[in-house]
């Protein structure tokens, strides 16, 4: 006959396991979190910039097998601190620099236009900065306010913390803000999508994404073109920096060298980005 | 006495029983340890009833959210009950075996079509034809509510067969014996009989609707303000976690892990509620 276990013995027995199981499952945990070593090269900040740093990264690590890159995210001003704490080795911004971060040794890698875009049926051709401020506060709520056909604008805007909203926020709205009514989508081809299939909709995206399925609007009488940004007519812009403590050196400095040169800049170029004038120079 | 190999499968056993339980206690942990402080912060109250939500600024409100998910689980559960409780009836009561063995496995099927196959089915059948036919931009509480009411289905309907089958076999015989027809039997004998078991399966269903997160993000447009009709966009909990997750830091990363806490309260009670339904039988 079988033996009963008795429960105090049972809860005893499953008190040892659940340590050993907890014991287990946290080293496991923390082996998990182990960092690189100290030769590679991080470069860490906005996640607006962080695609794009990935395909340099990418193309320079193929060029030079000895660098190792660790491309990271976590925000424009985490990127910033983590260079001033030298937890970076380059940060990523895409904002300008503000007090206190200006003894930084910072370039411009790229500029990034930001969009108005409308259904191409839209008959709304151009907007000024005013109208797209009172549209996104939800104080214009119908087109026919901006000279368009009577029907009420369905605004789309993208989530909290998304680099795109930040600038959208910063460049345009002022004192004002985004009416939570807004729809929200989590991708700029999110936005793309519903623009191109809802005739009533008003979106932002990122200049280089726009297609021929929706339809960018001047701003002030200014055309959504490279041109314009280049010549700072457009001013939907926003600046990519990489940022150092101190002149660049060593593979810091190879890689933003390699950034700035013309491969580099071709490659943000294909990615949609505005060339520096930095890199544009060299 | 036991052998010593008897022993060790049976402890190597409760060890590996005991992993899943300690995964879902470490979550659990985690969760509240992430969540709290925000929700410590900005006060109870004013989490869950705030209006306005604007992490950058400093504002977390999720009451508009709450509504949201309220709102569509609801209106998934107008679009999925009635449909799911008459096909059940007629999977366990008309159909015959022939079709039985069709039925079955094809709502099965229906199960395992992933949330984002749903979801982006929603938003290039279903939106585009709210948006043309009623008006609005088309991602809303009802583009939601269809895609959760048949997201739904199969929970409802595999737990209400099951209840409906498990009846007695002699209250349907005796009832027909008394004269009764079959319509009368099942709405007069077997579906009052089976009342725990069909409630149980709603709130299962429920469960799964309001913990649903891809294919809503996709179809309810996320608006962070309270609905005025079913044609307005809304945002649940499980969306507001998944849609700000990406960039969220500090503070705003530890509201969405509060997020999650007030979700999990929400579904450890609903299933508690079904548990004890369950069991009263």
């Amino acid at each position: 006959m079988k033996k009963r276990i008795n429960t105090s013995k049972l809860l005893k027995r499953i008190k040892i396991s659940a340590c050993a199981v907890i014991l287990t499952l946290s080293m496991g945990l923390l082996s998990g979190c182990t960092q690189g070593t100290e030769s590679d090269t991080i470069v860490a900040g906005s996640t607006s910039v962080q695609p794009y740093a990935e395909i340099l990264a990418e193309a320079f690590m193929a060029k030079d097998p000895e660098a190792v890159i660790d491309i990271q995210g976590g925000g424009s001003s985490a990127g910033i601190t983590a260079t001033q704490t030298h937890s970076a080795d380059i940060g990523m911004s895409s904002r300008s620099l503000e007090e206190g971060e200006k003894d930084l040794w910072s370039v411009e890698i790229a500029k990034d236009g930001l969009a108005i875009i409308v259904n191409p049926e839209n008959p709304v051709k151009n907007l000024t900065s005013d109208q797209i401020r009172d549209i996104y506060a939800a104080e214009i709520t119908d087109w026919s306010q901006v000279g368009g056909t009577k029907a009420k604008i369905n605004i789309i805007a993208r989530e909290e913390g998304s680099g795109t909203r930040s600038a959208f926020t910063e460049l345009l709205m002022g004192k004002k803000e985004i009416t939570p009514k807004a729809i929200v989508q989590d991708s700029n081809g999110a936005v793309r999508q519903l623009v191109e299939d809802d005739p009533n909709a008003i979106g932002f995206i990122s200049l280089g994404l726009v297609s021929k399925e929706v339809k960018a609007v001047s701003l002030d009488g200014v055309e959504a073109t490279r041109e314009n940004i280049m010549n700072n007519s457009y001013k939907l812009s926003r600046q990519f920096l990489f940022v150092t403590d101190g002149e660049p050196t060593g593979i810091q400095k190879s890689f933003i060298d390699y950034t700035l040169s013309l491969e580099g800049q071709n490659l943000l170029s294909k990615e949609g980005l505005i060339p520096s004038a930095e890199g544009a120079a060299k | 006495m036991k052998s010593f190999k008897e022993k060790l499968t049976e402890r190597v056993f409760l060890l590996i029983a005991l992993s899943t339980l300690s995964v879902l206690a470490l979550i659990t942990v985690f969760i509240f340890i992430k969540g709290m402080p925000i929700i410590a912060k900005v006060g109870i109250i004013d989490f869950v009833f705030g209006m306005k939500w604007a992490p950058s600024q400093g504002y977390y409100g999720i009451f508009p959210m709450i509504v949201g998910s309220v709102s569509v689980t609801i209106g998934a559960a107008i679009v999925g009950v009635p449909i799911a409780i008459c096909c059940s009836i007629f999977l366990a009561e008309f159909a015959p075996v022939k079709l039985r063995n069709i039925f079955r496995p094809a709502i099965q099927l229906l199960a395992a079509i992933p949330s984002v196959v749903y979801g982006f089915w929603g938003v290039l059948f279903v939106v585009p034809a709210i948006r043309k036919y009623l008006g609005g931009p088309g991602l809303s509480i009802l583009a939601g509510s269809i895609i959760l009411g048949i997201m739904i289905l199969p929970t409802i309907i595999s737990i209400t067969e099951v209840s409906l089958l498990a009846l007695p076999r002699h209250y349907k015989d005796g009832a027909l014996a008394l004269g009764l027809t079959q319509w009368q039997t099942i709405r007069s004998l077997l579906l009052p009989a089976a009342k725990s078991g069909i409630v149980a399966a709603v709130i299962l269903g429920l469960g799964r609707a309001i913990g649903e997160t891809m294919a809503v993000i996709m179809v309810l447009g996320n608006a962070v303000a309270l609905p005025h009709s079913v044609l307005d966009p809304v945002r649940t909990l499980t969306t507001n976690i998944g849609i700000e997750m990406g960039y969220a830091s500090g503070e705003h990363q530890q509201a969405l892990f509060a997020t999650g806490i007030v979700l999990f309260v929400i579904i450890m009670i609903l299933n508690a509620t079904a548990q004890y339904i369950t069991r009263k039988r």
